[in-house]
């Protein structure tokens, strides 16, 4: 196996023409504006932000969905083809995808079993007349019985559904799973099953996970390395312990301290102030700078860039720069 | 205050045996609960445990088919199967209610002044520019930024997070005395929830006003209530004081749903999931509805349906398992949530 | 605004300069002319005059560039039977035909709305139910089996009301009847389907919900947002209020502009045809234009169209 990591994404960006008005003139909307991250074989990247972060259209980026308007995708070394050419769809049985509705994934005119022997038909894996078998199998490995397999989507419940969509995803022995939001339409003790699952088939399988979601809680679970995400740029980067019990960029710190736990709370929470900002109207400077408490002059003309930190983070924020470069002044 | 020492003086809202079917199927199995002035009541619990129902019930919201029976006393005057008339006054004007995604549930061709103004004129019994008045001040109340203009907008022409806002300032337009909260931050980004749960802390300490908190994100619920009920399949499985409910759950669905969350803080530990699935409404269990997931059952437990029972001073469970260790109290029924 | 207007404008256009070619292709393309209006057996001499007279002997291609550019200076020609201006011919029936369509509108929107709402406030009641069976079949039953039916009930068996002709009001009671049910029909179903769909949404739960009468609250929250559907189909009965009646006129020998439209089809009266369906063209595509205004006007969403799309 090569040295090289899994999936890189480069310097991706992805742009959107918006028209505001009957009148207006169409403006490019930057959805995802130059993000890099890799995720190696078998470790999770953790993907977080709010709606409008341009988290979900990263992950068709990664998954070569959508064409980056700059920067490019490399899977195992190598670029991803365009889109729908045969050399594409050939990687796209290595790297598969998970959705958050897994309702909409299926087809309620398939029975399960048949919609997770699919890929073995369409990848011409194994033997026709073994196929069944091998799709029962996976369906036990996700932990749904033989007898489920029988069943039509709208006959399962959320749950069991999202299980059948990960076995069929698993079909083709992908080394790369990009989950958007896989757990968040479930129901907190079936959410659990899920999670504990994902991560149970990424022991065994040696799996890469791009794993994006909202919810703080599922991301750190789940993640080896966490990368923060706020109007199309990542803000926060690194190991999913470090940057989540000690955020270094304000709006990962915002973002920790007002995810709702139960129970008493260590930290008090910070409630920033003012919507997540429009990505037609992108602030300048930082973009951040409009919501952030510690927001200086350089921040509203200066946009940062992701830099290390010496605790080997990346950060884009130049506050958490000055600081850093103070410490090491002073010591 | 929590609910048990509250109970000496009468509740502005008691809620007695409400049960709910659609089409023959029982979905709410006889809910007792009582809500006091100014209190923070949480009901948490997975989808269809019947915490939203409990209250489009008491309010009269639910679709016709559903057949109701029980009682819910407000000030002692009767609500189910009251007048229209009786139910319309008290809609918005003593009990208010907000719901999930409010991009949806405010009217999208009416201006939001208009029906903020609806509200205003139906329950403080303003007119004209005095409506108009008042509405400013209610969104300048909730944090709207620009209120005089947004008065003009529509539904489509703000964030989520402002909609919310909105509905919450429709709320108080009648100077209720409960806010029902149903979900009001599920729709909502991480810290819009944030901003939105302040707002609705903020007004509830400075009106006296009792919110009720239908919420499945237990985090959500145990840093704005003061009071939890945990609801599964139909019932109310346990209920107690938030900080004490969350500290040491005695229910083993309460156990279960602590257990399967994943800490934010400290070392990651594997999840615990609460093994199978909700029982459908149609097809529940014998006895305890939970009794089939549950770590701790045993014979007697599918034999008949655990009581609300006091457990500790303070706190009440429905499982046969967890142990008593309260006096026995020498109080007549009704016993409320 | 302006851009909007524009665009439409620019569509309407076009859909009738579709017409136009279409009829003109369809036309030329099923008979000749001169040998349908002067019958087969006449001189061939007088054949060859005629097809000389009106250009029928350049090529295809001229004669529809020439008929084109006629239209546009307003020039619909002549009508080849007679020799009259088509568009008189076309503007004399008129009036017979909008004293059918205009009070079968008025029947179609007086019946259907409220029957639509009645059926959607009160889903799965006796009325309901008879409302729909009632619908189903007055949209199934095509209009001349229905006009058929109500001349054999009411002129033949009662012998209350006649069966054909345009004497007096009384002779227009059927054909409107006929043309109005069915219109009615359809309009019930659309609207039902429109209030239903609307009294689900959560907003009219949250009028209840803050203590709004449930008849304001269908008033003032369920029929703004229910008129936006219902419009469409209602925008679509306007613009056939010329072309609408076809079959009615003809089964009730009603001298309209439908009977019109079936002789010249016949006779291949070609500029007759024209414009006939040169009208009928543009009266669809202003009460289509009018719609869309009406939209903006209905839901504000559509008024501010901020809409994003990738590209």
């Amino acid at each position: 196996m090569s040295s090289a990591p899994l999936l890189q994404v480069r310097g991706v960006a992805r742009r959107y023409a918006m028209r505001r008005g009957l009148l207006g003139r169409s403006i490019d909307v930057r959805a995802v504006d130059g993000v890099s991250l890799t995720v190696e074989h078998g470790r999770t990247l953790g993907l977080v932000g709010e709606s409008g972060s341009g988290k979900s259209t990263t992950g068709r980026l990664a998954l070569g969905l959508e064409p980056p308007d700059d920067g490019d995708v490399m899977f195992k070394g190598a670029p991803i083809p365009p889109a729908g050419t045969l050399a594409w769809r050939q990687l796209r049985a290595r790297m598969q995808m998970i959705y958050q509705d897994p309702l909409g994934a299926l087809d309620r005119r398939l029975s399960i079993l048949e919609q997770v022997r699919e890929p073995y038909d369409v990848h011409g894996l194994g033997e026709a007349g073994e196929r069944d078998a091998m799709a029962t199998a996976l369906l036990q490995a996700v932990g749904l019985r033989a007898d489920q397999g029988s069943r039509y989507p709208h006959e399962l419940s959320g749950g069991q559904r999202q299980r059948a969509v990960i076995a069929r995803a698993l079909a083709t022995k992908p080394d790369l799973l990009v989950c958007d939001e896989p757990v968040s339409a479930l129901d907190v003790s079936i959410q659990a099953q899920v999670v504990n699952l994902l991560v149970d088939l990424q022991q065994e399988l040696g799996l890469g996970l791009l794993f994006i979601s909202h919810d703080l809680k599922v991301i750190r679970q789940v993640s080896h390395r966490v990368a923060v995400m706020y109007l199309g740029r990542i803000v926060e980067e690194g190991d999913a312990d470090l940057l989540l019990a000690s955020p270094a960029h304000p709006y990962t710190e915002a973002l920790v301290s007002a995810s709702p736990v139960p129970g008493r709370r260590a930290r008090p929470r910070i409630v920033l102030q003012g919507d997540p900002p429009n990505p037609a109207a992108r602030p300048s400077g930082c973009a951040f700078h409009p919501r952030c408490h510690a927001a200086r002059e350089r921040c509203k003309v200066e946009s940062p860039r992701l830099l290390p930190l010496p605790d080997g983070r990346l950060t884009a924020c130049h506050v958490a720069h000055d600081q850093a470069n103070f410490l090491k002044a002073a010591s | 205050m929590t609910g048990l020492t509250s109970r000496e003086t009468s509740p502005l809202v008691a809620i007695r045996d409400l049960a709910v079917s659609f089409d023959g199927v029982k979905v709410l199995h006889g809910i007792d609960l009582a809500i006091h002035r100014g209190e923070a009541v949480g009901l948490v619990g997975e989808s269809g445990c019947g915490k939203s129902v409990t209250w489009l019930a008491a309010l009269g919201l639910l679709p016709k088919k559903a057949t109701i029976s029980g009682s819910v006393m407000l000030d002692g005057g009767e609500l189910i199967g009251a007048a229209p008339a009786t139910l319309d006054s008290v809609r918005g004007g003593r009990i208010a209610m907000i719901f999930q995604d409010p991009a949806s549930a405010l009217n999208p061709v009416i201006k939001l002044g208009r029906q903020v103004g609806e509200a205003l004129a139906l329950h403080g019994g303003l007119s004209g520019k005095a409506i108009r008045a008042e509405a400013k001040r209610l969104f300048d109340l909730v944090g709207i930024p620009d209120a005089a203009r947004r008065l003009d907008a529509f539904p489509h022409e703000l964030s989520g997070g402002q909609n919310q806002r909105v509905m919450i300032a429709m709320a108080l337009a009648g100077k209720p005395d409960i806010l029902v909260a149903d979900e009001p931050t599920t729709a909502l980004d991480a810290t819009i929830q944030a901003q939105i749960l302040e707002l609705l802390t903020r007004i509830r300490r400075e009106t006296n006003m009792a919110l009720v908190l239908i919420s499945h994100d237990l985090g959500v619920i145990s840093e704005t209530c003061d009071r939890v009920c945990v609801m599964y399949a139909g019932r109310i499985i346990e209920t107690a004081a938030s900080e004490a409910l969350f500290a040491q759950p005695l229910h083993p669905y309460t156990q279960g749903l602590l257990a399967a969350l994943p800490p934010l803080e400290g070392v990651r530990r594997r999840l615990v999931p609460v093994e199978g699935n909700v029982p459908e409404p149609w097809n529940l269990p014998p006895g305890c509805s939970f009794a089939p997931r549950c770590p701790r059952r045993v014979e007697a437990c599918a034999m008949r349906v655990p009581l609300l029972a006091p457990k500790t001073a303070d706190r009440r469970a429905a499982c046969i398992m967890t142990p008593s260790l309260a006096q026995p109290q020498h109080r007549p029924e009704p016993v409320y949530a | 605004m302006l851009r909007f207007l524009l665009v439409r404008l620019f569509r309407a256009a076009l859909t009738v300069a579709l017409v136009v070619t279409f009829a003109f292709v369809v036309l030329r393309m099923s008979g000749d002319p001169a040998l349908i209006i002067m019958s087969v057996d006449a001189p061939p001499e007088a054949i060859a005059a005629f097809r000389k007279a009106w250009g029928l002997d350049d090529p295809i291609w001229l004669q529809y560039l020439r008929y084109f550019s006629a239209i546009g200076q307003g020039e619909l020609g002549q009508s080849m039977r007679d020799g009259r201006p088509a568009m008189q011919l076309v503007l004399e029936r008129i009036p017979a035909t909008l004293a059918l369509t205009l009070p079968a509108l008025a029947l179609k929107l007086g019946i259907g709305i409220p029957a639509g709402i009645y059926a959607a406030l009160h889903r799965d009641s006796l009325m309901d139910r008879i409302v729909m069976v009632t619908a189903v079949a007055g949209f199934t039953v095509p209009s001349f089996v229905l006009g058929l039916v109500l001349v054999l009930v009411f002129s033949v068996q009662l012998g209350w009301l006649p069966s054909g002709g345009q004497e007096s009001w009384r002779h227009a009671i059927l054909p409107v009847l006929t043309l109005g049910i069915g219109g009615a029909a359809v309009l019930a179903r659309f609207t039902r389907s429109a209030m239903l769909e609307v009294l689900g949404q959560s907003y009219i739960r949250t009028a209840s919900a803050k203590g709004v009468p449930w008849p304001r609250v269908v008033r003032g929250h369920a029929l703004p947002n229910a008129a936006v559907p219902t419009v469409t189909v209602v925008g679509f009965m306007v613009g056939s209020l010329i072309a609408g009646a076809v079959v009615v006129e003809s089964v009730f020998s009603w001298p309209g502009v439908g009977r019109l439209l079936v002789v010249a089809v016949a006779n291949r009266d070609l500029a007759v045809v024209q414009c006939i369906l040169l009208l009928v063209a543009m009266t669809m595509v202003s009460a289509n234009l009018i719609v869309d205004l009406l939209y903006g006007v209905l839901d504000p969403r559509l008024r501010s169209g901020a809409k994003a799309g990738a590209h």
